[in-house]
């Protein structure tokens, strides 16, 4: 669980805290989070320890199975993954660094976007050409990269909307009132527990337009968890987040498994998966390129090579590279990639 | 004794038939514009035809509830038709293909093609269709005359209590289910949609669907409107054109956009100051400018209206400007 100290400056951040315990940098905060020490934790660990760190590997228990998915803009392959599958209740990491696919690939797992190919299946069901609306109606849902607050909606009115099931969102139910003030009632109760878990509930009658960004991610993920989501996908939940949020934000992801959920999240910093994540999968100009625990997985020459490039420590300046020898060879290797 | 005649006139403008169609009209704009984000540029092209789906069943023998119905069935078919091939698409798409088919209804009004029906560009004369309408009074029957203040009119008739009386009655009836429907968790998926469809399509919602009942709602409301319209006068197509579309506008950003009596409100205010002015300068200014000119003069203070309400006061009268100040789109 989280500390008394980081989880105050979600409400305070425009206060001064103690400087001590303020990170300066993104890097800093992500340094000092700690992995939580829960039996799901050390659940997901222990399973996928037994999990062969190669592309495309099977799990024990996939929720989440993706086969030969592409999609292409114009002459442009942007997501081209042959078999991934997702363990489920573990916090999986989806990194690449800026333009690897990773959104795109997100966008078509949840119905946003349609596929050119391939099929994908969540919990045995396919859910490939599934609308976005049915894709979370059947537990998968997911936030945005852009927060999408429901500005001129209150927090809590942002919360009850994500409620399932409410017989009031029929036309015709909704005339009635009796009809739907139970179910309505009971979503408050759990929309304000919901909300004080996430130190939300003293701004639940401010409009969402109030809130400051981290706050917006904040609710967008509180209002996620209102759907009772069996898989919760978060499209880069630490962008544009200040360091002492984003503490807190670990802290939560790490909560939501925890909780049973299962995690998937699409991140480019590689430091903010490191101490959170169960399993990594990396991107890399559309294709999966490595995938495995965090620590060994940041060693993996093709993850170096999607990151920095792979020949980042040839000296551009050297004059060998004038020969045309040296030249060839570095050629050579690079068709062979 | 000019200006008690000038503020009569203002003052029956409060509770004219037309003021109440034109009420009606804007909540079903509210309903579209004011908690879903619909743009319907439209809504004179609904009111038109629920005033010829009234007017050529009444014509063609059907009581007046059966005509009732059929006028809010074309309105609801206009919608249907018109929501889905754009309600997929961004919202501006709804805008201009409700404006063009506003113009299509009209242009097919007016055309020869359908004069057995429509009556061409003359339309239909009042006497044709109103006799159903006007046997539902249950006040006294004309000549009989009643006062109330200043104002008096015949019980019965085209232009008369019952007239007023019923469109506003309607007019009550509408705010009542907007209320009911408002507060509902309905309604709050509505104004999700608004604010932001992708959000509401990821927490499980059919987008497409809601839009789609407001849109045929709204419709109805501005068939019905022009059912209303018609009643103390003709079904004329060149009176129900783009620029009743934009009287609507202006009534309910006036009255104030998502609120529940903005476009009462509004069209009240509206009509009363529109008729003020007119008046105003017809005998303020007389002589020096033409009774058509201050018509023309009364339309273009409209326009200007518009415009001022957008940038100045977005939010209208009843609006609430803290709500409106996150408009970050």
């Amino acid at each position: 669980m989280p500390d008394e100290t980081t989880e105050n400056k979600v409400t305070e951040v425009s206060d001064v805290p103690e400087a001590t315990d303020v990170p300066e940098s993104t890097v800093e905060a992500l340094d000092t989070v700690e992995r939580s020490d829960t039996e799901a934790a050390k659940a997901a660990e222990h399973v996928l320890a037994a999990v062969e760190p190669t592309v495309g590997v099977s799990k024990p228990d996939p929720i989440l199975v993706v086969d030969d998915v592409q999609r292409r803009f114009g002459g442009m392959t942007a997501v081209d993954v042959d078999h991934l599958e997702v363990q489920r209740g573990v916090i999986t990491a989806l990194i690449g660094p800026n333009g690897a696919g990773k959104t795109t690939f997100f966008n078509l797992l949840t119905g946003f976007d349609k596929p050119n190919q391939g099929s994908w299946a969540f919990e045995g069901k396919p859910l490939g050409g599934v609308s976005a609306a049915k894709v979370a109606r059947n537990g998968m849902v997911r936030t945005f990269q852009l927060t999408k607050a429901l500005s001129r909606l209150t927090v809590l009115q942002n919360m009850l909307l994500a409620a399932m099931g409410n017989p009031g969102e029929n036309l015709f139910g909704s005339l009635v009132k009796p009809l739907w003030a139970g179910t309505e009632k009971k979503n408050t109760e759990k929309a304000l527990e919901i909300l004080a878990r996430f130190k939300l509930d003293a701004k639940k009658d401010d409009f969402a337009g109030s809130l400051s960004g981290g706050q917006r991610k904040l609710l967008e993920m509180a209002r996620a968890l209102m759907t009772d989501p069996t898989m919760i996908m978060l499209d880069e939940p630490m962008a544009g987040v200040n360091p002492a949020l984003v503490q807190s934000l670990l802290h939560h992801i790490q909560a939501l498994r925890d909780d049973g959920m299962t995690v998937l999240f699409v991140e480019h910093d590689m430091h903010a998966v490191r101490h959170i994540s169960d399993w990594v999968v990396v991107m890399a100009e559309g294709k999966i390129v490595a995938e495995g625990p965090p620590k060994s997985v940041m060693q993996d020459q093709a993850v170096v090579d999607a990151y920095l490039g792979a020949h980042h420590d040839t000296d551009l300046g050297d004059d060998s590279l004038l020969d045309p020898a040296v030249l060839a060879r570095l050629e050579a290797e690079e068709e062979k990639r | 004794m000019e200006l008690s005649r000038i503020l009569t006139q203002a003052l029956a403008e409060l509770i004219a038939p037309t003021t109440a169609a034109i009420a009606l009209a804007a909540i079903g704009l509210n309903l579209h514009f004011g908690f879903t984000g619909l743009l319907n540029m439209g809504q004179a092209g609904f009111m038109l035809l629920g005033a010829y789906g009234f007017g050529i069943a009444t014509i063609s023998g059907a009581p007046f509830w059966l005509a009732l119905l059929i006028s809010l069935a074309a309105g609801a078919l206009f919608a249907l038709i018109l929501g889905a091939p754009t309600l997929q698409l961004r919202g501006d798409y709804l805008a201009i293909v409700t404006i063009s088919a506003a113009e299509i209804i009209r242009m097919l009004g007016r055309a020869t093609v359908f004069q057995e029906y429509t009556g061409g560009a003359a339309g239909l004369t009042g006497g044709s269709f109103k006799s159903t309408f006007q046997e539902l009074s249950f006040l006294p029957a004309p000549p009989e005359r009643g006062a109330f203040g200043p104002l008096e009119y015949v019980f019965t008739g085209s232009d008369s209590w019952w007239t007023r009386l019923f469109a506003w009655a309607v007019v009550l009836i509408a705010v009542v289910f907007v209320w009911l429907l408002t507060r509902s968790p309905w309604g709050r998926v509505l104004k999700g949609i608004r604010e932001d469809e992708d959000a509401v399509r990821a927490l499980g919602k059919n987008v497409f669907s809601y839009k789609m009942q407001a849109l045929v709602l709204g419709g109805m409301c501005g068939s019905l409107a022009g059912m209303l319209y018609v009643l103390p006068r003709s079904v004329a197509p060149d009176a129900m054109g783009r620029s009743l579309t934009f009287f609507a506008w202006t009534v309910l950003l006036l009255g104030g956009a998502a609120t529940l009596f903005g476009p009462v409100l509004g069209s009240m205010l509206f009509y009363a100051v529109y008729m003020l002015l007119r008046a105003g300068m017809r005998e303020g200014l007389e002589g020096v400018v033409s009774a058509t000119m201050v018509e023309q003069i009364g339309g273009l203070l409209v326009g200007v209206t518009l415009m001022l309400l957008v940038i100045f006061r977005p939010q209208g009268i009843l609006g609430n400007k803290k709500e409106l100040a996150f408009d970050a789109r």
